[in-house]
Formats: C-alpha cells, structure tokens, sequence
C-alpha cells in the first residue's frame, strides 16, 4: 500500500504537476495568439443572437 | 411503447417503495418511501392518461422548465430566507426552540435546512433553469433529449424534497453540506448524469462555432459538482430498508474529503455557476458585450485550477499535516488574484454604460452583487491566512464571510437573473414596477450591510475573548461569557434577516404582477417607443 502511494505521489508532485501547470500557461498563452482579437470579438456577442428563436428556425 | 416502458417503470417502482415503506427502520425512510409512492403513482396515472396522444413535436427553445424554474426558484429563496431568519432568531431567544417542537424544530434540525434550502434549493434551481435558458439561447440550439429536461427539473426537485424532510426528521450523515442520505445521493447521482447529458447534448449540436464563456463556467460546475458529491458521499447503508449509513472514509481521510467537498461546493456551485450567470446576465442587462473576453478565459482556467485546492484552509490546527493545510492556504491567496480578475471584467462591462447604474435598479442589484464577489473573495483568501484563522475560526466572522458571499453574490446576481428573465419568459415588455426593484434592492443591500457588520464585531470579539488569559495564564472569559455578550449583534443580525427577506416577499409580488398584470411586448412596442417604467 505505502508503495503505491509513494509512487503516486512521487508521480502527483513533479511529471503531473508540471503536465497541469504547463496547461494552464499554454491555455493563457493560447488566448493571446496571434489574430485572437478578432475571433474574442465575435464570441463576446453571442448573447446578443438567437435571442428568440435557434439559429435554424430563422424562416 | 415508451409509454408502456414508463408505466412499468413507474408502477415497479411504488410497489418497491410500498414494500420498502412496510419494512422501513426509521421514519425518515419511511416517509421518504412513502413520498417515492405518492409521487410514482402520480407519474403513473398521469402517463396512463396520456397513453396513445399525439405526441406533437416542439420546436422552437424549450421554455418549460426555466419558466417552473424561474417561480419555484423565487419559491424556495423565501423559504430559506424565512428559515435563515428564523433559526437567527433561535439564537438570539433560545425559547424559540420550542418544547413541543423538540426534535423537529430545533435549531439543530433547522440548520441544515435553511442552509439546503438556500444553497441548494434556491441557488441549485436557479442554476439549472438560468443554464437551461443561457446554453439555448448561446448555442442556438433547442435543448437536448426532449423531456429529458423536465427530468432534471423534476428529479432535481425530488432531490431537495427528500433531503428537506429527511432532515426535520433525522435523517442526516453529519456531513456538512451533503447532509442528505444514501439513496437521495444515489438519486442525486442520476439525475446529474442526465443534467450533464442534457447540456453537453445542447452544446454538441450548437449552432454557434465557438462556446460562449458562460457555459464553460456551467459546464465546470456541473463535472465538478459529480465528482465532488460522489467521492464525498461514499458510504454503505446499514440496511437497504433504513436511512443509515456508514462513511467509507475515517478520520482526518473523512475530514479532508468533507472539505474537499465543502469548499468546492463553494467554488464550483456558489461560483463557478453563478460566474456563468454573470457572464451571460451582465452583458444582456448592460446590452454590451463582456468588458475582455480575454480575461474571462483566464479567469476561467485560473479558477478551476486552484479552486479545488483550497479545501484544507478549513482544518488549520486540526490532525491534517501542516503540509496540507498549508497548501490549502496558498492556493486560496493565490484564487485572490483570479477572482478579482473576474470581478474586474463584471463591472467593466458596464464602462461607457455607467449612467443606467442610475437609471436601472437591475443593473444596480448586479453590480453589488459583483461588489460583494469581489469583497467575499478577498475575505476569504485572508481568513485562509493560519494566523488569521486562528482568531476567526469557529467564530461568527466565518458566518458573516459566508453569508456576505451567499446574500451578496449568489443572492443579487440571482435577483438580477430573475428580473432579467421574468418579463422574457412571459414576454412581457418589462417589470411592473422599477420602483419595487428599487426598494428591494436597498432593503436586501441594508439587510446585508446589518448581518455581515454585526457578524464581524461579534466574531472579532469572541475569537478575543476566547483567546483572553490574565496574569497567571488562565483563560479569562468562560464560553457562556461570550455567549452573553453576542447577544445583541444576535438580534441586529436577525434584523438583517427580517429585510433581507422582506425584499424577497416585495420581488415575488413584483414578478407575480410582471406575469399577471404588465403589458405584453409586441403590443407595448407598437403603442409606445417609450420604456416601461
């Protein structure tokens, strides 16, 4: 028992730290990529379409 | 045939729960299985009624369930506002717990209740309809599964119908917060899966490319809160046929699991969901988009990545290693940073925007209500700090901290929400009176303003005099002495109570009258360019 906890956290404390971290900046970093403005700009106005009706449902 | 299905199903099922009710152990269970019955019968009826109609398919958005949503969560606000008063009261007059009610009405009994029926009762309600109506309009999508939403709604109405009567009766496995038994937490289980169905169903076959950041936070919520409830509430019944149960965690294992838990309650139910709320609310009621979507990505993934780690803040000086108590503490100073973000982005939107603060008392109400975020989520990472809590913990500063967050944020941004939605849903060109808006905003703000004072000074106080030792090293104030000295910052926080209630009464009057008396929208815009006021 105690191994596989020695393991696991072994494990937890350094490669899955660093896996978790390096997703969490690469996120972030993502979010800032080249061209990003425009496409936030589109996203950041969804709520104001398809307030009545689902997109298909225009007709 | 699905007919048919469902007519076995719902007929199995109250003879089960007959069975299980004629051998039941304790009443609790036995009052819950005979509520399994009724309500089994019930559907079974009803289905049979319905055998062989049309079955008329809808398009369109699905509606239904935000607009039950919608009164049930102005509902169930004013009944825990009610009890939250009541049991105040309880402490400051302990003759409230009443002889004859020994056992039922007791503070202790009433605690939980008032604490389920704010949390999850009124704010889980508000959550499931405000996401149903946000992932819908967001997506350009009708939800997905058909009626499977009114089995979220419904099933997730049972969850608080058990868990409410189960604990006036005793029915409790002493876990705060997830207080309800076994099988309503097998119950619960279900219909999360089916409410996780539901929305990632909707967003699957979402019209838009990309996924507004509001269901990002609701999605959050809803994987967090799974994983969250089913690893807290592992346990074995005692009996299939008794509302006991035994926790398979024990000790310090059980405690930190129970604050993991806990305190990811806190952050993905009260903030994660109801940052999807205010990511989607905000933005329509200012009728501008979010301040930087940017920053809402950030905040996003900042959040959910410390979050979860904040849990052991809670068990400082307690068998928890240092290590991990610790950690708690840092991930939660660390969580200041990104709430702050986000509280930055809910009031930036309103720049350029900044005159309706005077104009709009909806807009009013979100923005303390985004104050308080901000306020909460910089007393919390501080009294995460151990040498604060060692002054605040097991004081009534912790209650004001939790109640300045769940009256302040959870409680304004859902108003705001149903204030928003209320005149939609009905299609109703506005409220029926601002000026109702208005009084409930000051009378909610003013109710606050009294509860978390009065809690901060009697805190402070009884973390000093707990604390308090004279010349020779003895202790100097006996825990009655504190008792008797909280007593009148006990009634100022009743008081509080009373108005912040009072403002819920004046909302449900107002939304009452929005559906029942206010003109309809397309008829308002024709006679009149002019506003409702």
């Amino acid at each position: 028992m105690m191994d596989t906890y020695g393991i696991m956290r072994a494990f937890a404390d350094s490669w899955f730290l660093i896996a978790m971290f390096a997703f969490f900046v690469g996120a972030a970093l993502f979010a800032f990529r080249p061209g990003s403005n425009k496409v936030h700009k589109d996203i950041a106005n969804i709520p104001f379409r398809h307030e009545d009706k689902p997109a298909g449902d225009r007709d | 045939m699905w007919d048919y299905l469902k007519l076995a199903i719902y007929g199995l099922l109250a003879v089960l729960a007959a069975i299980a009710a004629s051998y039941a152990r304790d009443v609790a269970y036995q009052v819950h299985a005979v509520l399994v019955v009724l309500i089994a019968a019930g559907l079974f009826v009803y289905t049979l009624r319905g055998v062989g109609d049309e079955k008329v398919v809808e398009t369109g958005y699905m509606d239904g369930p935000v607009r039950v949503g919608v009164a049930l969560t102005a509902f169930w606000g004013v009944v825990g506002f009610l009890v939250g008063t009541f049991i105040a009261f309880q402490l400051a007059f302990p003759d409230l717990n009443f002889a004859w009610a020994d056992g039922y009405l007791n503070f202790g009994r009433l605690r939980p209740l008032h604490t389920s029926a704010v949390i999850f009762a009124f704010g889980g309600t508000a959550l499931i309809s405000s996401s149903f109506y946000v992932v819908q309009r967001t997506s350009g999508a009708r939800l997905w599964g058909g009626n499977l939403a009114w089995f979220v709604f419904w099933g997730y109405q049972i969850v608080i119908l058990l868990a409410a009567t189960g604990y006036l009766l005793g029915a409790t496995q002493s876990k705060e917060y997830a207080e309800p038994e076994w099988y309503t937490d097998l119950w619960l289980t279900i219909v999360w899966v089916a409410y996780l169905l539901v929305f990632m169903g909707t967003l699957m076959k979402r019209k838009e490319p990309h996924i507004y950041v509001a269901n990002w936070f609701y999605l959050s919520f809803i994987v967090t809160i799974a994983m969250l409830h089913v690893v807290n509430n592992l346990s074995i019944p005692v009996s299939i046929f008794g509302s006991k149960s035994v926790q398979l965690f024990a000790g310090v294992q059980d405690a930190m699991t129970q604050w993991w838990y806990g305190h990811n309650a806190v952050g993905f139910f009260l903030t994660a969901g109801f940052l999807g709320m205010m990511y989607y609310f905000v933005p329509k009621q200012a009728e501008r988009p979010v301040f930087s979507y940017k920053l809402s990505i950030i905040h996003f993934w900042a959040l959910i990545f410390l979050y979860i780690w904040a849990g052991p803040h809670h068990l400082h000086y307690t068998a928890l290693p240092d290590w991990a108590s610790t950690l708690g503490m840092v991930f939660s100073i660390v969580l200041w940073m990104p709430s702050w973000g986000g509280m930055i982005n809910g009031l930036m939107t309103l720049s350029g925007a900044w005159d309706k603060l005077r104009t709009d008392p909806v807009i009013r109400m979100m923005v303390v209500s985004i104050g308080f975020y901000g306020m909460s989520t910089f007393e919390g990472p501080m009294m995460s700090i151990r040498a604060v809590n060692s002054l605040s913990h097991y004081t009534d500063w912790t209650i004001g901290h939790v109640h300045s967050g769940a009256l302040g944020w959870n409680g304004m941004i859902t108003f705001g929400m149903l204030y928003f939605l209320v005149p939609k849903l009905w299609n109703r060109a506005g409220l029926y009176s601002q000026k109702l808006v208005s009084w409930h905003f000051w009378l909610a703000t003013i109710g606050i303003v009294l509860y978390a004072a009065s809690m901060w000074v009697t805190g402070i106080m009884e973390g000093l005099m707990w604390r308090e030792v004279d010349a020779q090293g003895f202790l100097v104030n006996s825990f009655a002495d504190t008792v008797a000295a909280k007593f009148p910052m006990y009634v100022v926080r009743g008081l509080g109570g009373v108005l912040f209630l009072g403002g819920a009464v004046i909302m449900c009057y107002n939304l009452w009258m929005t559906v029942k008396r206010a003109p309809a929208a397309e008829a308002a815009g024709d006679a009149t360019a002019a506003p409702a006021e």
